[in-house]
């Protein structure tokens, strides 16, 4: 395993099966009374968030607490960061304290490949959304969901996603959540469509390994999982669309639009949800949206990242797979040794 | 002043020579062992002796685009480390730009730089003046002030933002002909370039950085050489570096519009590809573009598209570039590379000869900025402002050598070819064996 998670880009279709098999481990704790393991006890974990994001915090703060690690919230917001110290300063203070771990918010993209690469700590970094760049977790949780949804809870133990058309609607152009599940979806053998106005897509995107369209009926029919993206209000004033309202009409997810997919076809959204306007209410409380699902499973997803990153001493994975189908990097427990 | 004897040295690349400096001339130039010979008449007598054989004597350098930071950010340079950097580099003059701290948009101001430059007395510094009042786009700064004074400015930017305003670019192009100036534009269109951090493409989307668009630097130069052909003026575009404006300043050209282009060397080597570091010492404004621009840039400059080099020298302090790629400084320090880069991409791929170079480098950027005594031939009366490479030298840059205060290099520990080992300005050593006198 990888010292370092920065990009879906940097997992192998191994890593990923993985880190997704391990979760559904981490998963099981959360129905036990007791929700709590001893893994990465002794271990601390800063939480530097220099953007504001309350929900992946509280995500990231609950894994590392099930996994009884020491946590610490730092939130650049009246720190010394508003007064003007630098990302290496902070980090070298963090260092100094005897971190094991940094989970960074940052808004510049590239901060945390940064903060891994600069020689500034030696802590493990795990990119927990930069700029418009990366927001790998993000894409592990979606990709998880999409596995428990369209394979199967213990039936995708060991499965990738192969064949499985994943469509992704929304502001391309700012999102970080598309770059990751583009990433790690073609990883893991799934074929993606992006479908937002041109607007909303970056130039050079046609080097990304997958299809764009900007018509969305002519996808739904044809998707498996539809993921809607959060369109924030204030790039309508940038002229990224018309109106509110048109972009509804034209990209937005109704129950209208919904029963155009297979049945069996669910849909996804990174949260917060802006209802009205990207998805409407029927379908944001629908059975076939796994909105509050992806919440769950953003916590299996970041204690099994954790756990894999930091090498905890404590086996996750017990349950036992044909040697054939076993990933490359599979961690053993001491009865398979 | 003595005299100095450069013997053997290539001339432009030519035939080994010798070249007899007498005060702050030269004297003389004949063929190998001449002066002294039989019936030369010339005698080097008690001259101090430069053994050059295999290195090639160029005019001196001149840099119409380099970035002193003084006033205002003596942290990163100062008239006289800058001036030192060029010298180390080759250079005997420099065109320092306006936006400093305050703004070189008074005769106050750049008089003050002009007198920096004099007391420094490794480079003529030749001040450039701002378009307009405080680099803000909306008011004529006092060009003609400017112009008057003891730093007699004949070569007005608002570089670091480009005069993005139509009619004031109209009105500065027309202003500046009562005195034979020039307006060197930032080609940057401001609204297509909001929260650009690099070269808008492949890259840029899939690193989620903020593109800056080619089309962005395009569409400017595309209506300031149109401008420029309207009100019959000379239009000077700042550090080229797309495919497509070579081709807008092409067609120009072609129509005879009275434009001239510059390149920077880093634009001549390298790409976006390596932004993929994150390394912010790779981020600069205009944002290093694709391989296929690369090639295209070299080619105009070698067929005169593209007049000239510039180093566009940059220098920041540690501190602004040892961060995230977000909150870096944009900008290279290029002055004690340029030649090298220079080298490597253009003379050593057969591109250009060191006649051309010595073209793009010194005799044109001379003549566009109307610096007196530099670009000059190198033959007998011309001031003797003279620059002594050698081309077989190969070795890593190391930015813990450099003369500038900063060492923002995009080279550091890349092996580049060619080194400046002697620098004279007016006669008098500035560098001597690769070391500041």
């Amino acid at each position: 395993m990888m010292r370092h998670l920065i990009s879906a880009a940097d997992l192998t279709r191994d890593d990923a099966v993985l880190i997704l098999d391990t979760a559904e481990e981490m998963a099981r704790v959360a129905d036990r009374p007791i929700k709590k393991l001893p893994t990465l006890r002794g271990r601390t974990v800063v939480n530097l968030f220099f953007e504001d994001s309350t929900r992946t915090r509280i995500s990231f703060e609950a894994a590392e607490k099930r996994l009884s690690a020491d946590v610490i919230n730092f939130t650049a917001k009246g720190s010394s960061v508003s007064k003007g110290e630098s990302l290496k300063d902070t980090a070298q203070t963090l260092e100094a304290m005897g971190v094991d771990a940094v989970v960074i918010r940052h808004g510049a993209s590239g901060a945390p490949y940064t903060l891994a690469n600069s020689g500034w700590i030696d802590a493990a970094v795990i990119n927990a959304g930069d700029g418009t760049h990366q927001h790998p977790t993000q894409a592990l949780l979606d990709a998880f969901t999409m596995r428990r949804r369209l394979v199967g809870r213990d039936a995708g133990l060991g499965q990738d996603l192969a064949g499985k058309r994943v469509t992704i609607v929304g502001d391309i152009l700012h999102s970080r959540v598309a770059r990751s599940n583009v990433d790690l979806l073609h990883t893991l053998g799934a074929d993606v469509t992006l479908v937002a106005p041109p607007t909303l897509v970056p130039v050079g995107v046609e080097h990304w390994p997958c299809e764009v369209s900007y018509d969305l009926d002519r996808v739904l029919p044809k998707s498996d999982a539809v993921m809607m993206l959060r369109v924030q209000r204030e790039r309508m004033n940038a002229a990224f669309f018309p109106t509110e309202r048109e972009y509804s009409r034209r990209y937005g997810l109704d129950g209208e639009r919904m029963a155009r997919m297979p049945e069996h076809a669910i849909v996804m959204h990174p949260g917060p949800m802006v209802r009205g306007m990207e998805i409407t209410a029927e379908v944001a409380d629908s059975d076939r949206c796994t909105v509050v699902e992806q919440v769950a499973n953003g916590v299996s997803i970041r204690m099994a990242v954790l756990y894999l990153l930091l090498g905890g001493n404590e086996p996750a994975v017990t349950h036992t797979r044909p040697a054939t189908e076993r990933p490359a990097h599979t961690v053993l427990s001491d009865e398979e040794k | 002043m003595s005299k100095i004897l450069i013997r053997g040295a290539q001339v432009l690349g030519g035939e080994p020579q010798d070249v007899l400096i007498d005060g702050d001339t030269i004297a003389a130039t004949a063929r190998q062992g001449e002066i002294d010979g039989s019936g030369t008449g010339l005698s080097a007598e008690g001259a101090t002796v430069v053994e050059a054989d295999g290195k090639v004597l160029l005019p001196g350098l001149v840099d119409l685009h380099t970035h002193l930071r003084e006033p205002g950010r003596e942290d990163s340079e100062t008239v006289l480390t800058g001036t030192r950097a060029a010298a180390s580099g080759g250079y005997t003059s420099v065109f320092a730009m306006a936006n400093t701290f305050p703004v070189a948009d008074t005769a106050g101001v750049v008089e003050q730089v002009y007198r920096l430059g004099k007391e420094s007395g490794y480079c003529d510094v030749q001040p450039i003046g701002a378009v307009t009042v405080g680099l803000e786009g909306k008011k004529l700064a006092e060009l003609g002030a400017m112009h008057e004074s003891a730093a007699g400015v004949t070569v007005f930017s608002d570089d670091g933002k480009c005069v993005d305003d139509a009619v004031i670019m109209r009105r500065a192009l027309e202003y500046v002909k009562a005195f034979g100036g020039v307006v060197a534009q930032h080609a940057q269109e401001p609204r297509l370039t909001e929260g650009a951090q690099m070269n808008e493409g492949v890259v840029s989307a899939e690193l989620g950085l903020g593109g800056w668009p080619a089309v962005a630097e395009e569409s400017i130069i595309a209506r300031d050489v149109l401008l420029a052909e309207h009100v019959g003026s000379r239009v000077h575009i700042c550090h080229l570096s797309t495919a497509g404006s070579v081709e807008i300043v092409r067609w120009a050209k072609s129509r005879g519009i009275d434009v001239t282009a510059e390149v920077t060397p880093h634009h001549l080597l390298l790409t976006d590809e390596l932004v993929r570091s994150y390394n912010p010492v790779y981020k600069v404004n205009p944002p290093l573009r694709t391989e296929r621009d690369v090639m295209a840039l070299r080619e105009a400059l070698a067929d005169g598209t593209i007049d000239i080099v510039a180093t566009d020298h940059a220098p920041h302090p540690h501190e602004d570039k040892d961060c995230e790629w977000g909150a870096a400084a944009m900008g290279m320090v290029g002055l004690e590379t340029a030649l090298s880069v220079v080298q490597h991409t253009m003379v050593d791929t057969g591109l250009l000869t060191w006649a051309g170079v010595a073209d793009r480098m010194s005799h044109t950027p001379a003549r566009i900025g109307q610096a007196d005594g530099h670009g000059r031939p190198v033959s007998a009366g011309e001031p003797a402002n003279l620059t002594l490479v050698d081309p077989a030298y190969r070795g890593p840059v190391d930015p813990a050598g450099f003369a500038s205060r900063s060492r923002n290099t995009p080279y550091e520990g890349r092996e580049l070819p060619g080194r400046v080992t002697h620098t004279w300005l007016r006669g008098r050593a500035t560098l001597v064996d690769g070391k500041l006198q």
